[in-house]
């Protein structure tokens, strides 16, 4: 393509990473966009993108998280073509990257299949993601879309809850829209105005989805839940003490849904989760909502 | 065929763009009346948008200014019927696709068609995706107004030739906003343009001074201007018509002075 410049939005950080990383790799210049306020709560993301060499755009607009990171940095895009590519970081905008992102996220669902088949000899009964954007979500699925015995459930985030105005899941909240380049679900009001959503996780503060999860959900293939912060807190702890794994606040949130499926099913029946990210990165956020001063 | 073709009748055209509702509606019926009774052509009516990513950081602050006031579509559809008890020149609305889908589109459309609207600029509406709105628009005889921009190369005879109304040129790369500057190559697009269309060409982004309207309207049909006119709005408030009327004078009379 002969482009020599990347940039990218990033909510939780860890694509800006991802992009930095590969920028460093490749020699090439990065800027990542990120909303202010993200750059506040997942403040290491921001360090180890500066360690790779890329320039981290605070985006003040808006609510200064990742819906304004997206307008910032297509707002760039317009104005540098010659030499910038726009890597966006989740199955959402226009098309192709809805198509570009799953297909790379399709790894997922490639790989979990091949190893439940080698080590149990058969498919799971149920694969559980967060869903933002929902691109490691969809890569969760995509393998799995025509195995009808596989429950795919995709778990957005709630915030404070769907009955209140702190929430960013889309699918349970939202109604059908036009924003970003896609025609997907939106939270948005009366006359379209798009809503300033809210989550603990900076990754699924969208207030969007992927079209192709819009359509997943109108077939019924797919089943969308909302889980609070609350419920995502609890299972950031539960699978870190549990488990020894720190998952990504976003991934707690897929976490804390199989909590709460897998006492409904049998023993024998086969849950998987996709942890997205890893917690370190939240640490201190964390800390901070169960009233510990802890700062990086 | 709506009445923009009207607009380009009186020399070279001037189209000023207004945020409807900053700082607030009866302000902005004002400035429509300074803007007509000081020679604009056509006037681009701004529906406030929560994330207007066209935008540069002026127009960006005015729809969340209008929006912090309490301004809906509907209420700027009462603001449309009460301009059209006085001002008959022609009126497009300018806003995003989700303030028209969200509305209900056939809604939209024809409401705005029977108050007077004679056009519709979504910038967040490529050629290939026309199809959600252009065909609403033709039944309720609206202009879905075409966008070309300096990128648009090979696409530009395909998108002129399907264009009506006016065809929007962007006048440069990235989103709206004064620049000191334009140097895009405009008379060769707008040639190109000219090869498929007789459609008037007006031509916008970063035209701000009298001189850089002289001169886009030099090799175009006419300009539009935005952002210099919200930033009399955001500086005089409630008392800007006086002052946008001013500004739109001398930007007529330089758009004029092109016509040689």
């Amino acid at each position: 393509m002969g482009k020599t410049r990347l940039i990218a939005e990033t909510g939780a950080g860890q694509h800006g990473v991802a992009t930095a990383t590969a920028a460093a790799l490749f020699g090439m210049e990065c800027v990542v966009f990120m909303g202010k306020e993200d750059t506040e709560r997942q403040a290491l993301n921001v360090y180890r993108m500066r360690l790779l060499g890329a320039k981290v755009v605070p985006v003040t607009t808006g609510t200064a998280t990742l819906k304004d990171a997206v307008s910032e940095a297509m707002r760039e895009w317009t104005n540098r073509l010659d030499d910038t590519h726009y890597c966006l970081g989740s199955v959402m905008g226009p098309h192709p990257f809805p198509t570009i992102v799953r297909d790379f996220q399709a790894v997922i669902s490639k790989e979990i299949k091949e190893q439940m088949l080698l080590k149990e000899g058969r498919l799971p009964d149920a694969v559980i993601a967060c869903v933002g954007g929902g691109s490691n979500a969809i890569g969760t699925f995509y393998n799995f879309i025509d195995d009808e015995s596989v429950r795919l459930i995709g778990c957005e985030a709630a915030g404070r809850g769907v009955d209140t105005f702190e929430t960013a899941a889309t699918i349970a909240t939202g109604r059908l829209g036009i924003f970003h380049g896609m025609k997907s679900y939106f939270c948005q009001d009366k006359y379209g105005q798009i809503a300033p959503v809210y989550s603990i996780s900076a990754g699924l503060d969208y207030p969007g989805v992927g079209p192709e999860h819009a359509y997943l959900h109108d077939i019924g293939r797919a089943e969308y839940v909302p889980v609070t912060d609350d419920e995502a807190v609890n299972a950031f702890e539960y699978l870190s003490r549990t488990e020894g794994i720190i998952p990504a606040i976003e991934s707690a949130h897929a976490v804390a849904h199989a909590m709460k499926l897998a006492p409904t099913l049998p023993k024998d029946k086969i849950i998987v989760i996709t942890i997205s990210g890893r917690g370190d990165k939240d640490c201190a956020a964390i800390a901070r909502y169960r009233g510990e001063d802890l700062h990086e | 065929m709506s009445n923009i073709y009207k607009a380009f009748q009186n020399k070279k055209a001037f189209i000023p763009f207004i945020t409807c509702g900053d700082p607030d509606l009866e302000t902005t019926l004002e400035i429509v009346k300074a803007a007509a009774e000081n020679g604009a052509d056509l006037i681009e009516l701004g529906i406030p948008f929560s994330d207007p990513t066209a935008e540069g950081p002026v127009i960006q602050g005015a729809n969340l200014r209008a929006l912090k006031g309490g301004v809906t579509t509907d209420k700027i559809f009462d603001l449309v019927a009460e301009i059209r008890k006085t001002v008959t020149i022609p009126m497009v609305f300018m806003t995003y696709a989700n303030v028209v889908y969200s509305y209900g589109a056939e809604e939209f459309i024809s409401k705005a068609a029977a108050l007077g609207i004679d056009g519709l600029i979504l910038p967040d509406i490529p050629y290939e995706e026309k199809d959600e709105f252009k065909p609403l628009c033709e039944k309720y005889g609206l202009d879905l107004i075409s966008m070309i921009a300096p990128t648009s190369e090979n696409r530009i005879a395909m998108i002129a030739k399907e264009a009506k109304g006016f065809i929007y040129l962007v006048s440069s790369l990235g989103v709206t906003g004064t620049r000191s500057e334009i140097t895009t190559d405009l008379a060769s697009i707008v040639k190109l343009i000219r090869e498929s269309t007789t459609v008037p060409v007006g031509t916008g982004f970063g035209i701000s001074t009298p001189e850089q309207a002289e001169k886009m309207a030099s090799v175009a049909d006419g300009a539009i201007v935005g952002s210099a006119i919200i930033k009399l709005m955001e500086k005089y408030g409630r008392d800007c018509p006086a002052y946008v009327g001013e500004y739109v004078k001398s930007m007529k009379s330089a758009v004029v002075r092109a016509e040689g």
